[in-house]
């Protein structure tokens, strides 16, 4: 996979500090050999007989069957599902090795652009663990789950005054399902209208691609429209492509290159002025908590990722919450059930209503939302409460001390100020024969989880970085001296960084081989042997 | 702000360090007017640690709790099983829980090798040579089914997409969601009011032709708890090359009935959220879905395999992601990104523990519940079965009355016999779904048996 493979001779903690200017760390400075085993297959753990789970005798309360009676021959399933079998200690060791191999925000520094991989607070786990929400069946009738509807009724509150708002569905499991959810909205608007003939979403070309996806999905043909020199979108630009067969526009704001778009207000405006809506992906809304709010620069719908905004944890992929708020326009057309308030006479009751909204989009999820996970973005919303704007302002002053400092070696894609996230591309050491992945792989090195890479697609070589608010001065600090020695590197000995990573767990995977013979499940790989 | 860790020395030095006088100067972009405006949003006063305990505690306290507060016999979807301890401490491991994507595979290993595993272990449960690392939920996966299903036809299209009317009706909902966007695609086909089983019969007379018809959707066991045999329906779709998508929401029937695979159905999609993660009120769920091989690249949803890194070392890593929205945008085969990884990790871990006997057991006990539950309230006269397939840990149960007066006159004695099917259709108003899992003992199941006889003679 490297290049440069006469010079492989590279070995973990291998470095060239010595005498080499601008190479201020090494990466024996911040990583030590670590406690890893190598651990098989949960499978090749397997012992015929070995069990991880018993039930006692007292759970046998009733008349035991006979299963193969009870199904008869069709129906009953002669062999067991090929399930491992170990005890418990196993289990637990197996996911304890698997779990040494992985980074960890709780580990260290994941400056991943555009994924917001803040610390995830530890209280919050706590509160979604308490049994009043853990245990309780989606199905409990209203007035035994007041509590859980009171916080998703709330959590709606709290979600709508940082849009700037008025209504708000918790449905969408994760952001993709939101701009699903929220685009269906814009759909069934303006086919309430008697408009039909919009059935074009206009893209800038920075969007994430989930974006497009969803459009697509949505039965929508993709308009992509370019940024300009600034790395903005000009209204011009939205103007040239608007007509009467636009339905909306979705906008990521502040961009996927961390800048506000200065011009938003006036690419509202003509989009609606055309009769279209406006969708924006909240993925970045880390930027701007209480300093700008969505609903008051004419956006129609919105999602947040609760689980990068708002610090629920992303569990090696999700279980996310991608919630939408949208505009009086479009609240008629939010998925049902509604979490309804009124007046009771011991105080607010609340109830899930199914019925009051004929032309709602319906239902993208069954049940209410990713529940727990909801709980968890409460938790913490409610911790920080009035004091919001302060996450946005640290994290956006983490930012621009990122790019101040990294400014000297490597190069900004976009110039003047960002928010919460900045863009490098490869230009400064392109020319070492060196490419933005070497980069990234030589940061794990370093002890560092590489910043978000070739997105966006917008710009070359593209290093998202995004570092938080929750990560302190010196975390920023160690970060930039590992990437100025990777950039000494990358000029003075290349095959460093082509060799990377050297101190993780595996070194780079041949994905390449992967993609053409796939091999994905354990059965696959037996049979394969 | 204890998540924070600057001081106001620091912040100077920061500031000083990009050339600005104050975090305000860092928000220049942003308009005046809307930065004025933002000042509107109104927040309660913040909360510290103990503050949010008490507040959460009193929310919290508001719910009935399953089991400590309440007695249940409640399924239709959300089934009430073992969470083991182990399970529960192992998914606060932070290297799990507070981990990304597992985007730069040598440092996720932990992550890509649990999926591969997860994935294993549900194509043997469900029967199929492949599946993906997770879906939303049940729901979710079922529509995604459907739009697989209609991508395979690419040179003659086909819209149409059939859903069992005893497929659980959240999940009916959804596929006609997502399938909003395209006229006509969504139809329905009926029950056999004999067996509770899908009528195969009302889906031909519902078909004008079947070269029209990407795919037909049925569950198992299905809404009314019955387990389904689709052997003839398999033989006919075959026939008119027509995708046969089987949908489930309580994988636990898969111990002891014949999966879904075993049949040739095309696709497996359905819900997991039993296998270790506990009701949650519906969500965090785990959607699964499992494929034939040659269909691999239509696949929806993120997948791990098996490779090898540069010193020939076993490892795992993300793959074809060619179909996937990062890269191939608006030609994706789906716009899922995040998807419910550690709710996947919960279930690998939860069928590694149940292991090949203890599931197996585990679904006996289920079994043996549900028929005991059932006897009870046919020895005493209270109802009869409503159907005649063979069930695994639920079934209908019809009263001389509507299941809503009964399930309200139970609520009283803080007791839920079932699910009232009269929510989903008329013609079901007496029909009352009972679930027993091993979570509903003996004596829960007998007060429950005699509330609901209480709530009739009543």
């Amino acid at each position: 996979m490297g290049k440069g493979s006469g010079q492989r001779e590279v070995k973990p903690g291998d470095s060239l500090r010595a005498g080499i200017e601008g190479a201020p760390i090494e990466p024996g400075d911040r990583m030590s050999p670590g406690i890893q085993f190598e651990e098989p297959l949960i499978f090749e753990r397997s012992r015929t007989g070995r069990r991880g789970f018993v039930l006692g005798q007292g759970d046998w309360d009733v008349d035991d069957v006979d299963p193969a009676a009870e199904l008869g021959g069709g129906l009953f399933r002669d062999e067991p599902a090929e399930l491992p079998e170990v005890s418990e200690p196993e289990v637990v060791r197996h996911f304890t090795r698997l779990s040494q191999w992985n980074y960890s925000i709780d580990a260290g520094f994941y400056p991943l652009g555009s994924c917001t991989m803040k610390y995830n607070p530890k209280i919050n786990e706590a509160t979604a663990r308490m049994a009043g929400f853990a245990q309780l069946h989606p199905y409990m009738p209203d007035q035994w789950c007041q509590g859980a509807l009171e916080l998703l009724w709330r959590l709606e509150r709290i979600l709508c005054e940082v849009a700037g708002l008025p209504a708000c569905s918790l449905q969408p499991a994760a952001g993709a399902q939101g701009e699903l959810a929220g685009l269906m909205c814009i759909r069934a608007y303006h086919q309430s209208r008697g408009d039909t003939q919009r059935t074009r979403i206009i893209v800038p070309d920075s969007a994430h691609g989930t974006n497009p996806a969803s459009a697509a999905f949505n039965g929508f043909s993709v308009v992509e429209v370019a940024s300009n020199a600034d790395g903005t979108l000009d209204p011009a630009a939205v103007e040239a492509v608007m007509d009467e067969t636009v339905a909306g526009l979705m906008i990521t704001n502040p961009n996927t290159l961390g800048i506000f778009e200065k011009e938003i207000e006036a690419i509202c405006e003509v989009v609606h002025r055309g009769g279209g809506k406006v969708y924006m992906d909240g993925a970045n809304m880390n930027a701007i908590l209480g300093k700008a709010r969505p609903g008051d620069f004419g956006i129609d719908v919105m999602h947040f990722n609760v689980h990068k905004t708002f610090s629920t944890p992303h569990g090696g992929g999700g279980p996310g919450g991608g919630p939408i708020c949208v505009s009086d326009d479009l609240e008629p057309f939010l998925p049902v059930p509604r979490i309804e308030r009124s007046e009771g006479e011991d105080g607010p009751v609340y109830r899930r209503d199914f019925d009051g909204h004929p032309q709602s989009v319906g239902k993208v999820k069954a049940f209410w939302g990713n529940f727990l996970v909801y709980v968890r973005a409460y938790t913490y919303l409610r911790e920080y409460g009035s004091d919001l704007p302060g996450i946005s302002e640290r994290a956006v002053l983490n930012a621009n001390y990122m790019r101040a400092r990294l400014s000297d070696t490597y190069n900004v894609a976009y110039p003047g100020r960002c928010m919460h996230e900045v863009v490098f591309d490869d230009s400064s050491f392109r020319d070492f024969g060196v490419s933005t992945m070497d980069v990234a792989k030589r940061l794990i090195d370093f002890g560092f989880h590489p910043p978000t890479i070739y997105f966006p697609l917008n710009v070359d070589g593209a290093l998202m970085v995004e570092p938080t608010e929750t990560e302190s001065l010196r975390a920023i600090d160690e970060f930039v001296e590992a990437m100025e020695t990777i950039h000494a590197e990358a000029e003075h000995s290349p095959q460093l960084l082509e060799a990377a990573p050297q101190n993780a767990f595996r070194n780079r995977l041949d994905e390449t081989t992967a993609a053409r013979r796939p091999i994905l499940t354990y059965r696959q790989l037996r049979e394969e042997r | 702000m204890r998540y924070i860790p600057h001081t106001e020395e620091e912040i100077a030095t920061m500031l000083d360090a990009i050339g600005v006088e104050s975090i305000d100067e860092l928000f220049d972009s942003v308009p005046e007017s809307l930065k004025e405006a933002a000042k509107a949003m109104d927040l309660p006063a913040p909360l510290g640690e103990i503050g949010l305990r008490s507040h959460l505690s009193e929310l919290a306290g508001k719910n009935k709790v399953t089991r400590r507060d309440v007695t249940s016999m409640l399924g239709a979807g959300c089934y009430d099983h073992v969470v083991p301890e182990a399970l529960n401490q192992l998914l606060l491991r932070a290297e799990f829980l507070t981990s990304y994507t597992p985007y730069q595979a040598e440092i996720s290993q932990g992550t890509t090798k649990a999926i591969f595993e997860f994935q294993s272990m549900i194509a043997e449960l469900v029967g199929m040579p492949i599946a993906n690392a997770s879906m939303y939920d049940g729901a979710h996966a079922a529509a995604e089914a459907a739009l697989m299903a209609q991508r395979t036809f690419r040179r003659k299209p086909r819209k149409k997409v059939m859903v069992a009317n005893n497929v659980h009706p959240e999940y009916r909902q959804v596929i006609e969601t997502y399938l909003r966007s395209q006229e006509d695609a969504y139809g329905e086909f009926g029950t056999d009011p004999e067996s509770g089983r899908f009528d195969l019969d009302d889906l031909r007379a519902r078909i004008d032709d079947p070269e029209q018809v990407a795919c037909v959707i049925f569950q198992t066991p299905n809404l009314l708890g019955v387990l389904e045999d689709p052997t003839e329906l398999v033989a006919w779709a075959k026939e008119h090359k027509i995708v046969v998508v089987a949908t489930f929401n309580e994988p636990h029937a898969f111990a002891l009935a014949r999966p879904p695979g075993d049949y040739g159905v095309d696709i497996c999609a359905g819900e997991a959220m039993g296998l270790g993660i506990g009701q949650a009120f519906g969500g965090p769920a785990l959607g699964v879905f499992a494929a034939r091989k040659k269909q691999l690249r239509t696949m929806p949803g993120r997948l791990a395999g098996r490779t090898v890194d540069e010193k020939g070392r076993e490892g795992y890593v993300l793959t074809l992601s060619t179909r996937e929205q990062h890269i191939r945008r608006e030609r994706a085969t789906s716009n899922i990104c995040t998807n419910q990884g550690l709710m996947a990790l919960a279930a690998a871990i939860y069928l590694s523990l149940m292991g090949k006997q203890g599931f197996r057991e585990l679904a006996r006990l289920n079994m043996a519940r549900a028929r005991h539950a059932l006897a009870q309230f046919e020895e005493r006269g209270i109802g009869k079965r409503a159907y005649g397939a063979p069930f695994f840990n639920e079934f209908v149960l019809e009263l001389p009355r509507p299941a809503r007066e009964v399930i309200d006159a139970c609520l009283e004695e803080d007791i839920i016999p079932g699910f009232d099917l009269g929510s989903v259709s008329d013609e079901w108003k007496n029909h009352l779904l009972v679930a027993a899992t091993e979570m509903v003992d003996r004596k829960s199941i007998e007060a429950t048996v005699d509330a609901v006889e209480r709530a009739l003679r009543g």
